[in-house]
């Protein structure tokens, strides 16, 4: 008695998970959260919320629905404790009512098609009876070449006392959906993979530095963690990135400072990554500069056990791989630095030429001249107010410009020249100081990823190809035809089924069967 | 002979057609259904030289000298990708056309592809050929647009129909389903015209031209400062979507005139959304998915574009299976396509428009 009663919980449990209707509730909990999501800006700067709150419910209730929000976790929502319940039910969901179903299709997959009675093709939803001048032989031979065409092979049988063809094509259409719902799980599978294995993080390296760690955001922290971060990193940094090295120095395990590290948002590389020259290019055509930026690269060198292994010029759609890291280009930006180094090339009147590195101050002086220039001032977005006086106009370096102070016989003066406007490159001596780069000025972002995930979402991704294509673009049709001799003619009986699209097989019967009217009376 | 014109002979033709379509809905006269057709075919045809023109012109840039054919096509930004999304309608409605041999349809597809052009212009979008950002420059643009766009189109059409045949299978005021499309085509008519008030109270006076739909969405109506139009424009709009309630019945009868079954509506609804859905998945999300994993390196990052195809997938997922398992037929899945939709249009326009995010480029 308490076994039976057992087994049937256990039953109304397991059609529970398996039902369509668990299915819904899920959907729909995980579409309408979704939107509280996408409404709420996830990870992001409290005021902004607040404003978005306050707009929607009004100022006075913000503060105390903001905390409300916070609480359920929207503020990082789709990494919530339920969020992920909704993803592991659906998931769960998805693989029980595969699980309940694939037997019976599996059935109908695995056993082929078998000729019928005529009382059991009256079940079958088309059927056509036509009358067709001609032997039973030819109109055989012409029906199985006629199905051939369009894609069954039939086979023949007499077992019923008569003569039946009958044949099928795409019986795995019917697993498409299975496929489907395996994909979706292969995805989630990888996708959980990536995050308890890999790492996700991110790199703002100004130009000519080595990193060896990648950053993630972690919450405030004590000032002694931020002093363990500082440690560690200055280990990782002066090890050249290897974790063996630093631990050493550190005085701990390997496994011990990756662990730490990461703790404290830190993630070691194993090795280091310099960037050599990071470079923004404009869309420009003759006579019109735009701050539009075409295409923006950073030139890489991976430094593994102090030498260079790999050199790379990545840009936002290609980026450089090494040991597992994928390391994208993200964003790019101003640094802080003011240890900036300018390289002209520098023409005198006469032709004489010369390349010079010059940091801010150092004189330097125009081949085969007196002209002696030094650089005053840098600004990285150029630009004059209507008073004539300089500002910078963006945060980006998008038009580089330095003042030189310039002594030359007829005395001192300065001048502004710009990098992007060649205009600007001539003294009043007619020599030239072509501004050719600065170096020092700008990081470039990485995005610094390491999955081992990936594949598995990529293998998703293509079953859910196929599964879709087989679900959706195929059908599983069957075709019996009962061939019988009837005053000098043959009587032709067709039943037939498929899954989907029947209206186009029907079509395609009709086809068959006025075809074979029409050479019966030839 | 350049791009721009052919657009607007293609603009000019499918909105006459709309009318064409509509007085045969109302006077029964086949000459005029025939011209119906005719100017739907010129627009399509022209629109077609229009969009590979454009594709040529956009090649042709020297900034895009460099860049290659394949990436010059001119799905980069909401402009384009709205006269795209039009001519994938305006094919799926020429096929469906052809193979049910019934006119009447246009009556409900061209108004969908004219409420499209003009919320172009209402909404100021621009319609110049930009170079590209460098996000954008991959070869996956052209297959992810594309496909995302061709599903839009096929769940546009299945929209179409799904109201159709709401409106003649509902008779009783009181029943949800009448209730349910009645507010949706009320709330569809009420959001376009407070943006043509918006439209003309800022945009043509010159005010705000970046970013105007973001600035100043409803500040003629609904989110005006001042409190007494927001009422008078909450009344109006309360009135108008009771209007349509009551007076709805009256759609019922034109388009019964016509003969078009319930159940040929309910099919190509169903259709639509089966050809739409692996589409989607494939070409919207997968193919999204992957591009975004190689550009940025994350395959998945619930920014609000992802987020909204998500829940735009669910819902329709959620049809299909309420059809095929549970067989679900009728009201039910027209009201089902009809939300999905509105799940459309929201991960297109209201993504684009309204929220942030990493696809932030597609803004007017």
């Amino acid at each position: 008695m308490d076994q039976n009663k057992n087994k049937t919980i256990v039953d109304k449990a397991w059609d529970f998970m398996a039902s369509v209707k668990l299915a819904i509730v899920v959907f729909a909990l995980i579409a309408l959260t979704s939107i509280v999501g996408t409404v709420i800006e996830q990870n992001a700067d409290p005021a902004k919320n607040l404003k978005v709150i306050g707009d929607l419910f009004g100022q006075g209730a913000a503060p105390k629905l903001y905390m409300m929000f916070e609480r359920l976790g929207f503020m990082d929502m789709y990494r919530s404790w339920w969020f992920t319940t909704f993803l592991l039910l659906f998931a769960a969901n998805l693989i029980i009512c595969s699980v309940d179903r694939l037997p019976k299709i599996w059935k109908l997959v695995k056993n082929p098609i078998k000729p019928m009675s005529r009382e059991h093709l009256q079940a079958i939803p088309v059927k056509r009876e036509a009358t067709v001048q001609g032997r039973i032989e030819t109109i055989r031979d012409k029906i199985f070449s006629a199905a051939k065409k369009a894609g069954i092979k039939l086979s023949e049988s007499t077992e019923t006392g008569e003569v039946q063809l009958y044949g099928e094509k795409g019986r795995f259409s019917r697993l498409g959906v299975y496929v489907v719902h395996l994909s979706i799980i292969v995805i989630l599978l990888g996708s959980v993979a990536g995050l308890y294995l890999g790492f996700k993080g991110y790199a703002e390296i100004p130009e000519g530095a080595v990193y060896t760690v990648a950053f993630k955001p972690i919450g405030e922290i004590s000032a002694a963690a931020q002093n363990e971060q500082r440690t560690i990193i200055n280990a990782l940094q002066n090890a050249g990135g290897n974790i063996a090295a630093a631990a050493d120095s550190l005085g701990v395990t390997a496994k011990r400072l990756d662990k730490r590290a990461r703790r404290l948002g830190i993630l070691p590389l194993g090795f280091g990554v310099r960037l050599d020259n990071f470079e923004v290019e404009f869309y420009e055509s003759p006579g019109r500069r735009t701050d539009m930026p075409k295409e923006y690269a950073s030139n890489l060198s991976v430094v593994d056990n102090g030498k260079v292994v790999l050199q790379k010029r990545i840009e936002v759609n290609d980026p450089l791989k090494y040991k597992g890291v994928t390391f994208y280009q993200s964003s790019y930006g101003l640094t802080q630095s003011d240890r900036l180094t300018f390289v002209f090339k520098l023409t005198s009147r006469s032709g004489a030429s010369d390349t010079v590195s010059v940091r801010t101050g150092e004189k330097f002086t125009i081949p085969g001249t007196s002209v002696v220039a030094s650089v005053s001032e840098f600004n990285p977005a150029l630009a004059f107010d209507q008073s004539g006086r300089p500002f910078t106009y963006t945060r980006l370096m998008n038009n580089p410009a330095v003042k030189l102070n310039i002594k030359d016989s007829a005395g001192d003066y300065s001048k502004w020249i710009m990098r992007r406007n060649p205009n600007t490159w001539k003294l009043t001596t007619g020599d030239v100081v072509q501004f050719q780069d600065v170096f020092g000025a700008q990081y470039t972002g990485l995005q610094v990823r390491n999955d081992p995930g990936v594949w598995l979402v990529y293998l998703g991704c293509l079953l859910m190809a196929i599964g879709l294509y087989m679900a959706f673009f195929t059908s599983h049709r069957k075709l019996w035809v009962v061939l019988a001799t009837s005053k000098g003619s043959t009587a032709v009986t067709v039943a037939a089924s498929a899954n989907k699209n029947r209206e186009g097989f029907e079509r395609k019967i009709d086809k068959m069967i006025s075809l074979l009217g029409e050479g019966g009376n030839k | 002979m350049n791009s721009s014109m052919l657009y607007g002979v293609a603009n000019v033709a499918y909105i006459t057609a709309m009318m064409a379509y509509i007085a045969y809905l109302m006077t029964k006269k086949n000459a005029i259904g025939q011209a119906a057709t005719t100017i739907t075919v010129i627009g399509f045809i022209s629109h077609t030289l229009a969009f590979f023109m454009r594709w040529y012109e956009f090649s042709q840039l020297p900034e895009m000298s460099d860049m290659g054919i394949v990436r010059a096509i001119p799905l980069t930004n909401l402009y384009e990708s709205l006269i795209f999304f039009v001519w994938c309608l305006i094919l799926g409605y020429l096929i469906i056309e052809f193979k049910y041999k019934n006119r009447s349809f246009g009556a409900f597809v061209t108004p969908v592809a004219a409420v499209v052009l003009a919320f172009i212009s209402l909404a100021g979008i621009s319609t110049d050929i930009e170079p590209l950002v460098p996000a954008l420059q991959s070869n996956w643009l052209l297959i992810h647009v594309f496909m995302s766009f061709s599903s839009y189109s096929c769940f546009a059409l299945s929209f179409s129909t799904a109201l159709m045949y709401l409106i003649i299978t509902t008779d009783k005021k009181t029943d949800s389903s009448y209730i349910f499309w009645t507010v949706t085509l009320g709330v569809f008519i009420v959001v376009l015209a407070a943006m043509g008030l918006d439209y003309l109270k800022f945009k043509l006076p010159g005010m705000g031209s970046d970013q105007f739909i973001q600035n100043y969405l409803f500040k003629a109506t609904f989110a005006s400062p001042s409190l007494g139009v927001v009422f008078v424009s909450l009344v109006v709009s309360i009135a108008f979507i009771f209007a349509i309630w009551n007076w709805g019945g009256s759609l019922k009868n034109i388009v019964l005139n016509f003969g078009i079954s319930p159940q040929v509506l309910d099919e190509i609804t169903y259709k639509s959304i089966a050809i739409g859905f692996p589409i989607f998945t494939l070409g919207g999300l997968i193919f999204g998915a992957i591009w975004a994993d190689q550009a940025w390196g994350v395959y998945w990052s619930w920014d609000p574009k992802e987020t909204w195809s998500l829940i735009t997938w669910l819902v329709y997922a959620f049809f299909l299976h309420a059809r095929l398992l549970r067989g679900w037929k009728g009201h039910k899945m027209a009201v089902v396509a009809v939300i999905g939709f509105v799940a459309v249009i929201f991960t297109y326009l209201g993504v684009n428009l309204l929220l942030s995010g990493l696809h932030a480029y597609g803004s007017a």
